[in-house]
């Protein structure tokens, strides 16, 4: 089924009504948008999905963040991943962060995929020409993962093809690193990920895989009034993700690669929403990837935490 | 044996889940109750960083300091990012110092730009470079309009001037 045949017969509903839930989802969150839409906006989120910037989370504030893929097969079933992230500003130098994975393969289930604990550390106090990050993941997730947070090694469109009941067997314990390095240039962000995954439970070798990304403002000066479509709010880019192979295999034999633009509307009162379709650059990689994610920051979390256990 | 099998399987669930969550909560409040310990320290380190900013970003001009729509503009922004910490009149809150003291009234555009790019990471401020140069340029505009406290201190403490300066309107 092609992706503009799916989208005609979602949007008509005459699709599975295994589909039944993301049809909810998406409603429920148009909805959410257009109520946040009256409130004044407090964000300023990047529009990334993949690739990450040098920008760490506010200390004390807590994101709470829902993204979802829908992912063409060839070879089986499309498939529908989503994850949702607890991203916490610990200090102004240490942002972590906890997500919990799933996703529904059409004419198949829907399953829960595993979590992980993400750590980011900014390495120097001030700004630099380049500002590097280290990124620190345990990840406790089964082999039918699908929403492609990250890509690496040779991870390619055929080994998303398994069924559930096959693919959920295989289970992986995995540390991955990478080193995120990010600039800020006459209002463009640039950022490069570079990335390194060891699965802890076999003896499989050392994987890679990269992230590039762009964006920009539509304005850089913020306009004097309060308003929900001022260009300011709007941040549009484009990202490019992809394996490098492993360590016996380094290189672009067997990988696949994707490039998305994306944009961000960083809504009123604290909500940000984000949108990227993605294209496959090669035969490994699935032809199309369809990204939205929604997410809402709460400044002040730490500090209601802190007022709980007696802090003042 | 089945049942217990889940049990074992749940509790190890939930102390892993323990483990996760725990920094978040540690890390918050050991912030807070550093600040809370000496906030006077706190604060006077967070205006020593003004010192440290570098002759060429002391020298800077404001770019936009003839602009009109500077200083409402940077109302707005102040509002949206820097309230929650420096309060709503920018006369210090429980995370950030008073930006209505001297030391900071004092301090050139530059400095003050210099000072928001960068942050003051140990001391819990963040970089803000990832806002647009012209946008913390009106963050800068803003800040230098706001009336000084009448007694020069550190602390941050709500004085009469706050009066003169009300948060910007529309929260």
């Amino acid at each position: 089924m092609t992706s503009l045949t799916y989208l005609r017969l979602f949007f008509s509903g005459r699709i599975n009504a295994g589909l039944f839930s993301w049809r909810v989802l998406s409603i429920a969150s148009l909805g959410v948008m257009l109520v946040a839409s009256v409130l004044p906006s407090q964000t300023q989120e990047n529009p990334y999905i993949v690739t990450y910037d040098h920008y760490l989370e506010e200390p004390g504030s807590l994101e709470v963040e829902y993204f979802s893929t829908f992912g063409t097969q060839r070879g089986g079933n499309d498939f529908h991943a989503f994850w949702a992230e607890f991203e916490y500003g610990a200090t102004a130098w240490w942002t972590t962060e906890v997500y919990l994975d799933g996703q529904t393969t059409f004419n198949d289930s829907t399953i829960f995929t595993g979590f992980r604990w993400e750590n980011r550390f900014r390495l120097f106090q001030h700004e630099h020409f380049i500002n590097p990050v280290l990124y620190l993941e345990y990840e406790q997730i089964s082999g039918a993962d699908k929403i492609l947070k990250e890509i690496e090694g040779h991870d390619v469109e055929a080994s998303n093809g398994a069924p559930n009941g096959e693919a959920r067997k295989e289970h992986n314990h995995e540390l991955e690193f990478k080193l995120l390095l990010s600039k800020a240039f006459k209002g463009w962000n640039i950022a490069q990920n570079t990335i390194a995954t060891k699965n802890v439970t076999g003896g499989n070798p050392w994987e890679f895989g990269y992230a590039v990304g762009a964006s920009r403002p539509l304005a850089l000066k913020a306009s004097p009034k309060r308003c929900s479509l001022c260009p300011e709010n709007f941040i549009a880019g484009i990202e490019m993700y992809g394996d490098l192979g492993d360590r016996h295999s380094f290189g672009l034999h067997e990988t696949s690669h994707y490039v998305a633009p994306v944009v961000a509307w960083n809504l009123p009162s604290d909500w940000t929403l984000r949108l990227s379709p993605g294209f496959g650059l090669n035969d490994n990689s699935h032809r199309f990837l369809l990204r939205w994610g929604v997410s809402r920051e709460f400044s002040g979390f730490g500090d209601a935490i802190s007022r709980l256990f007696g802090g003042r | 044996m089945r049942k217990s099998g889940l049990s074992r399987s749940m509790a190890a669930r939930i102390f892993v889940f323990s483990i996760l969550v725990a920094p978040l909560f540690l890390a918050d409040l050991t912030s807070a109750q550093e600040g809370a310990a000496s906030p006077a320290r706190k604060k006077s380190t967070v205006y020593a960083e003004l010192a440290k900013a570098p002759k060429k970003a002391v020298d800077r001009r404001n770019p936009l300091e003839d602009d009109p729509e500077a200083l409402a503009a940077g109302a707005k922004l102040f509002d949206l990012h820097c309230a929650q910490c420096h309060g709503e009149a920018a006369d210090g809150g429980k995370r950030g110092p008073s930006l209505r003291v001297s030391k900071v009234q004092q301090a050139t555009p530059g400095t003050l730009f210099w000072l928001l790019t960068n942050g003051v990471v140990r001391r819990g401020m963040p970089v803000w470079s990832k806002l647009p140069e012209p946008q913390r340029w009106q963050l800068v505009s803003y800040i230098k309009s706001l009336a000084p406290a009448l007694k020069s201190n550190t602390e941050g403490e709500k004085s009469p001037a706050t009066r003169n300066n009300p948060p910007p309107p529309g929260r």
